[in-house]
């Protein structure tokens, strides 16, 4: 029983149909959208800076005036981490719920939040006078420790590695790995620092960041983009796929590569938001429908928009301090996703 | 479940739930002991003995009865009204993913908790508390279930898990925000308590928490025959004459008010609740006669265990048991995931 426990879930749809069309939509809508949320970003701030005066920084930089350095070192690097974050996180939320079939999926699944959170905390707690760029090291190398956590322990196990498996020994060790990080935070008395990091948002981002978050991006997009076909293959259940002449190990050990990278990168950049990877997919499957091909880039575009626009909401919401960028993500995207939810069952 | 299964077989399978679940309660039994006998107080074996009898020290009598008794009489509540909560959860929304969580229950109880401290940072630990908190659980579930409910189709299961998230992500947010506005002090009191840590240790709260939690147990005992149906899926149980709708909302009543109460006086214990009929199924399989009364008790085995040893492990500083639930859960669960075929 507790194989097909969580087999219907998803794909009970009374219309389990793709549609192309409203995705092109989606996709050209989101990508306008992005755009004009991504020049909004760089042209707001504490520090209003007229429109043409950005673009003349942009394209023009003169490294000895105040506004440019601001628009290149700050807003910029931001803008562009916003972007390929929500994207990142959005599409490993998507191959998520399509190779463990169950809505409740998401990146943090895989052990890759709890991984990075236990390494920081390990090294706040050891080796407090470390460097920003070994934590965002270290925070990588957890995320890594915990998916391979998951993987491996779900791929030894006698019965190979189901989907059921997966989500289950995902939970198990991301709690597990909280858990751990949670005592040596109290114990230490680092808990409000371990906070404070994680929610952390996209403040701060500079480029030498983002060089390293836009190759990773882009090569698990890509990579997602080759997968989606069989993701979508594999979303219709195992046995089906199976069937279909897949073969469903190297498929899924594939996804969780490429989960990791997206969200390996995108955690360590940007703390664990929780709500993008969840969420997004829903949105992009309530749109699209059940085929992966149209999923995956309406997800990222998506998730980029609603990251972009969320960081504007989290600068100007109480300047010149920032709110989380978690919390206004949850802001905007908590009452859409209700209104879809409750809307009808098409896509969700 | 099988009309073909041989009447040995059912046998051999009843028998084997029966030895299991005695097994657990014989080790709760145990663990109980030890832990009359754990804390940052000192008494011998012998004292502890003396003192249950009536013959000990008034100082002993006070640790025993008015501190530690009341304190593991709780852990064994909280850890079945978990467990359970979970096991109706997981079979009403047909997800091995579903605990009490997903219905905001932790976050709801949670925010209070933060808004309390915040309001009050003087009074850390209250006796209000555990009552706030149940009553930011049970808001939390009313919204929720408001949301997710329409008029013509009723209640379905992905769609209450879905609006859960929603919600549960909206609180989780807001509480990140107000965290910031916490002083270090207060903040610790808030990680510790949504780490799990048991507040109410008092024979007001057992008092509070018993005909509860057992009347609900009960309950649920003898709604088992519709979990039964209920998890083979809506259209199969539809088909089969349960009145699926009224059940559902029915038990996902009894799994908020468990989760609400226990929550209440235990902080946010998460693992249990997923876990806890998780490795139930895994003892005695997947009939929910046996399934709900293992979960309730190894869900008690669970928190009664991790409770002792965050007690003992760092003496005398405390550990949130929540971190010990699911730090000593965790392994054994992944265990079994790992031999389970």
């Amino acid at each position: 029983m507790t194989m097909n426990h969580s087999a219907k879930v998803i794909n009970n749809q009374p219309q389990a149909v793709s549609r192309p069309l409203i995705a092109m939509l989606v996709l050209v809508g989101g990508l306008v959208g992005l755009f004009i949320s991504f020049a909004v970003s760089i042209s707001v701030g504490a520090d209003m800076i007229p429109q043409s005066a950005v673009w003349d920084a942009v394209f023009h930089f003169h490294a000895q005036e105040t506004q440019d350095q601001v628009i290149h070192y700050l807003r910029l690097p931001r803008a562009v981490a916003g972007v390929f974050v929500g994207a990142a996180l959005a599409v490993a939320g998507a191959l998520m719920q399509g190779m463990t079939r169950n809505p409740l999926a998401d990146p943090g699944l895989l052990g890759i939040n709890g991984g990075s959170e236990f390494m920081l905390a390990l090294s706040f707690a050891l080796f407090p006078k470390l460097s920003f760029g070994y934590l965002l090291l270290l925070s990588f190398v957890g995320a890594g420790i915990g998916a391979v956590l998951v993987y491996g322990l779900g791929a030894l196990s006698r019965g190979g590695l189901t989907a059921v498996r997966l989500t289950l020994a995902g939970a198990a060790i991301s709690a597990l790995l909280v858990a751990l990080s949670q005592g040596i935070a109290l114990y230490g008395g680092l808990s409000q620092d371990l906070t404070y990091w994680l929610a952390g948002g996209m403040s701060g981002t500079n480029w030498v960041q983002v060089e390293w978050l836009i190759p990773c991006v882009i090569v698990g997009l890509i990579g997602a983009m080759v997968m989606s076909k069989s993701v979508t293959v594999l979303s219709l259940g195992e046995d089906v796929a199976t069937a279909l002449g897949q073969r469903t190990n190297m498929v899924k050990l594939v996804c969780t590569g490429l989960v990791l990278i997206l969200a390996g990168a995108s955690v360590t950049i940007a703390g664990p938001i929780g709500f993008v990877g969840l969420v997004v997919p829903h949105i992009a499957r309530y749109f699209v429908g059940v085929d992966y091909r149209w999923i995956i880039p309406c997800a990222a575009v998506l998730g980029s928009l609603l990251i972009v626009l969320s960081d504007i909401g989290a600068r100007m919401i109480h300047p010149p301090y920032e709110v989380p960028l978690g919390a206004v993500i949850a802001l905007v995207g908590v009452p859409f996703f209700l209104y879809l939810a409750r809307r009808d069952r098409r896509g969700l | 479940m099988q009309m073909s299964t041989a009447d040995g077989k059912t046998h051999q399978r009843v028998a084997r739930a029966m030895m299991v679940m005695a097994v657990v309660s014989a080790l709760i039994m145990i663990v109980f002991i030890i832990s009359m006998d754990t804390g940052p107080i000192r008494m011998t074996p012998g004292e502890v003995i003396r003192t249950v009898f009536g013959e000990g020290t008034a100082k002993d009598q006070l640790t025993l009865f008015a501190f530690r008794l009341p304190r593991i009489v709780i852990t064994i509540l909280i850890g079945a009204g978990l467990a359970v909560s979970g096991c109706i959860l997981q079979a009403v929304t047909h997800n091995p993913l579903s605990d009490p969580g997903i219905l905001g229950i932790n976050s709801g109880a949670g925010l209070v908790v933060i808004l309390y401290t915040l309001f009050f940072p003087n009074v850390q630990s209250t006796f209000a508390l555990p009552f706030l908190a149940f009553f930011g659980a049970l808001l939390t579930a009313v919204l929720i279930y408001a949301l997710a409910a329409k008029r013509r189709e009723g209640l379905s299961p992905t769609r209450v898990v879905l609006v859960g998230i929603a919600i549960a992500a909206a609180i989780n947010a807001a509480m990140m925000v107000l965290e910031m506005l916490l002083d270090p002090q207060n903040f610790q009191f808030v990680a510790t308590w949504l780490a799990g840590s048991i507040v109410g240790t008092d024979w007001t709260y057992v008092l509070a928490l018993l005909p509860w939690i057992i009347v609900l147990l009960a309950f649920t005992l003898y709604k088992s025959r519709v979990l039964n149906v209920l998890s083979l899926g809506d259209q199969l149980a539809t088909s089969l004459g349960a009145p699926v709708e009224r059940e559902k909302r029915l038990l996902l009543g009894v799994a908020v008010a468990l989760a609400g109460a226990s929550v209440a006086v235990g902080g946010a214990i998460s693992f249990v609740g997923l876990v806890g009929p998780h490795l139930a199924r895994r003892l005695v399989g997947t009939k929910y006669e046996f399934l709900v009364p293992a979960s309730a008790l190894t869900g008690a085995l669970l928190v009664i265990l991790a409770d002792m040893l965050a007690k003992w492990v760092l003496q005398p500083t405390e550990i949130p048991t929540g971190i010990v639930v699911a730090v000593i859960g965790a392994p054994y669960f992944l265990y079994l995931i790992v031999r389970w075929k």
